[in-house]
């Protein structure tokens, strides 16, 4: 199996366990893995990127722009500003929650990410998750990361099984948080079920 | 046993099982985590060290080398700058352990200052140079360089780029390290001392033992020709061998050539690789190295061959090569089409830009902010330096009026304040980076007179490459607790007169202290300490009382807090960034900003 996956957000966001968690279930079922994470002054609540190869064709460490079959995407800014790595048939999975920049927040503009989800939309096969409203029942943002991955798990175009990606979970995060993180992963693949291609999950 | 890891970590886990005994390097981005990785593997008998700068690791890595032990330097390529000196010279006296200095080099650049590379230091310095492609190739070579390096007796050069550095890969590795065994050093001054006649000898025979390098190298096994096509050619090197590869997925019978030895080039290798090629492409980052020898072999051997890379303006000087910008020109050098289909996203709406900024709640936006006030409507400078502070220049701070390289905003203080009479020189400088290259800059202040107030910008760690521990901090890499060096006793054993200490988070004392040494001439210091926000648990949470904020946003125009952000039109604090510094609060017209208990 070959799949490119790319993981997108805002610095601090918790991008990179996701891809370790990814890169490792990958690992774990057999298939030669190779990533490629941001990592310096941009990790500073600026863009980053994690770039997760699964697949023996892999040579270059980043996926070739219109090569990725997954864009998981942590904001909706970013996702458009990634898309153009999207396979033609690939699968986004956005949060539509936006992330503000101070530099917004100085001018102004009103930037929410809605603009950016109904272009969105139009261009890709989407699955949309509100971040806010995932989060709510575990008070906290911080396990919004295995949420999206549990998005991305549901929506079957991970290639990738609940299992190995459960395993890994509990490999990577703190003993006393694997309960909430299994939660959260739970809850991250039934939205995935239920959610149809637009913003709040509607039919 | 199968570990994934990153490049730098490939390059630590190669070197201990090299047997290295030795390591020190400088933290800098792309390679701080290669120490950081043996700091966290089980091993024995290795010293390893945060050393205060580039220049002190390689003298103390040197000196392992020369007792017979194998010994790794680690800095970015910036930090080889600061190690120049005594690279140089280590180079004519050569080593008897082998000794390996690692450079990873920047192109972008992405988090760098300059986009330098490190093969010319190999060909200035007259050293051998190797330059892996992926994490897997960085296990393989960095263990062949330890090998080089002993058995020609000189120091090599090792040159990750950042996507070697900062990519990820299963390797297979021993379960345990052990330092190798060696010798001890042995008194030879003849051999240890740099001396004019030493130099002289020894120049004569680097050249010499140079030419065998290079024979050497032409039967390495990282320096490889594919594809048996005539007629056009394909030249590459690092990570850009990758992209060249990824491109060429599916095309037959292209030759690509890939030297992973830039110095001393493998000429015969070469020569070989290029028989019955006509035109010849060269893809590799920063410098136009190896096009400049392919140009140099032609010339001597009368060769026709047309050759194409930078400096015909096929590959652009800057910034970092990647698929998208190699399938072009390999598409436009073999006449084929490599690109993949892409989305067409020409009528995406405006992205918001995101620079890096100060993290919610930094104590240095606080500290920034201090000096701004206490300075508001007078004439000021502002020297900023090397860390996450130089991200103090970002608006609304705008705080920072230079910054060139570690330690410079000390001295370039000086030189404002001897030319522009009429202003207020600051100096903005961070722990690390007061103890790595600023401390002799105060002392150059004090004795020549400089009227300068410093500003040491004191987080306890060394925040912007991942927060490594130095010599303030009371903690080392052999897992030991040290004595704290005092920044405060260095500034007063200097002999500053005056050196006050105030906690940034306390914006009025902070204030009262800028407004104090600006009232008096010489050297002053002011010490800002509180710990970086990533290192230590928030002291709570800020909210807006809605029924008493008017919505002038103010705190977002003062000090530009990620935190502080607008929702419908109103200032709101996002939770989960806020870490309760209270700097807003204290910029609140209304008092409408108040604190909560974490």
């Amino acid at each position: 199996m070959n799949k490119d996956i790319l993981i997108c957000g805002v610095g601090g966001q918790g991008t990179v366990l996701a891809s370790r968690i990814i890169a490792a279930a990958a690992m774990d079922e057999g298939s030669p893995v190779h990533s490629a994470e941001t990592i310096g002054m941009a990790q500073r609540g600026g863009s980053v990127t994690s770039h997760v190869r699964i697949g023996g064709e892999a040579y270059s460490p980043m996926i070739s722009p219109g090569g990725a079959d997954m864009l998981l995407a942590f904001e909706p800014g970013e996702a458009v500003r990634n898309l153009r790595y999207l396979k033609k048939d690939g699968t986004a999975v956005v949060n539509t929650t936006a992330v503000k920049p101070v530099t917004e927040s100085l001018k102004d503009t009103g930037y929410d990410g809605s603009e950016m989800t109904a272009y969105l939309k139009q261009k890709c096969s989407c699955i949309f998750v509100d971040a806010e409203e995932v989060c709510r029942p575990f008070g906290s943002s911080k396990f919004f990361n295995i949420i999206m991955l549990g998005v991305a798990a549901g929506s079957g175009s991970l290639g990738l099984s609940r299992e190995t990606l459960l395993k890994q979970i509990e490999k990577y995060v703190p003993a006393k948080f694997l309960d909430v993180n299994i939660r959260a992963f739970e809850a991250g693949t039934a939205l995935a079920g239920r959610a149809s291609g637009n913003p709040k999950g509607e039919e | 046993m199968k570990q994934y890891v990153m490049g730098n970590g490939a390059i630590a886990l190669g070197a201990l099982s090299a047997g290295v005994g030795l390591v020190a390097g400088y933290p800098g981005t792309p390679s701080s985590e290669i120490i950081e990785t043996i700091s966290k593997c089980p091993h024995e008998g290795v010293h390893l060290e945060w050393s205060v700068n580039e220049k002190a690791a390689l003298e103390v890595a040197a000196a392992a080398a020369y007792s017979g032990a194998r010994a790794m330097v680690t800095m970015k390529q910036m930090g080889l700058n600061v190690a120049s000196d005594p690279l140089m010279s280590v180079a004519y006296i050569g080593v008897k352990g082998g000794l390996v200095i690692v450079s990873a080099d920047d192109p972008g650049p992405i988090s760098s200052q300059t986009e330098q590379d490190t093969r010319r230091y190999a060909d200035f310095c007259r050293i051998p140079v190797f330059d892996p492609a992926s994490p897997e190739e960085a296990y393989e070579m960095i263990r062949d360089a330890f090998e080089y390096s002993e058995k020609y007796s000189t120091p090599v050069l090792f040159r990750p780029t950042t996507r070697v550095c900062h990519a990820y890969a299963a390797i297979e590795t021993p379960d345990n390290y052990a330092a190798a065994p060696y010798g001890g050093f042995e008194r030879d001054p003849g051999k240890w001392v740099i001396f004019p006649r030493l130099s002289y000898i020894n120049h004569g025979k680097i050249e010499k033992r140079n030419g065998e390098i290079a024979k050497d190298f032409s039967s390495y096994r990282f320096n490889t020709v594919e594809g048996a096509g005539t007629g056009k050619a394909v030249v590459a090197s690092g990570v850009s061998y990758n992209y060249v590869r990824e491109c060429l997925k599916g095309q037959e019978g292209i030759r690509l050539i890939r030297v992973a030895t830039a110095f001393p080039f493998p000429e015969d290798f070469m020569l070989k690789a290029l028989d019955g090629v006509k035109e010849v492409l060269c893809i590799e980052e920063l410098s136009p190295y190896i096009e400049e020898q392919i140009l140099k072999i032609a010339g001597k051997n009368h060769l026709d061959l047309r050759i194409s890379g930078k400096l015909d303006g096929s590959v652009p000087h800057n910034g970092e090569n990647g698929v998208e910008l190699c399938s072009g020109i390999l598409d436009r050098f073999l006449g084929i089409r490599t690109a993949l289909e892409q989305a067409d996203v020409s009528d995406a709406p405006a992205l918001p830009v995101r620079p890096p900024v100060l993290c919610a709640g930094c104590p240095h936006r606080a500290s920034f902010y201090a000096v701004k006030q206490a300075m508001k409507g007078q004439k000021a400078v502002f020297c900023g330096d090397i860390g996450c502070y130089t991200l103090g220049n970002a608006m609304p701070l705008d705080m920072v009026d230079t910054c060139l390289c570690m330690g410079a905003g000390i001295t370039m203080a000086q030189g404002m304040s001897h030319m522009n009479k009429d202003t207020t020189a600051f100096a903005f400088v961070g722990d690390s980076t007061f103890f790595a290259s600023g401390m002799t800059g105060v002392v150059n202040a004090v004795y020549n007179e400089a009227d300068i107030i410093l500003c040491v910008l004191d987080n306890s760690t060394t925040a912007m490459t991942g927060h490594q521990p130095h010599p303030g901090t009371g903690r080392n890499m052999m897992g030991n607790a040290v004595e704290k060096v005092s920044i405060e006793k260095v500034l007063e054993g200097i002999g500053v007169k005056k050196v006050l200490t105030v906690d940034p988070l306390k914006p009025d004392e902070a204030v009262r202290a800028v407004k104090e040494c600006e009232q008096e001439t010489g050297v002053r210091a002011i010490i800002f300490k509180s710990p970086c926000v990533a290192i230590t648990k928030p002291a709570g949470k800020c909210a807006v009382d809605t029924a008493k904020c008017v919505n002038c946003k103010k705190c977002i125009r003062e000090i530009g807090c990620p935190a502080l952000i607008t929702a419908g039109g109103r200032v709101t604090i996002d939770r989960n960034l806020c870490t309760g510094c209270g700097l807003c609060s204290h910029i609140c017209p209304v008092h409408a900003i108040g604190g909560e208990q974490a």
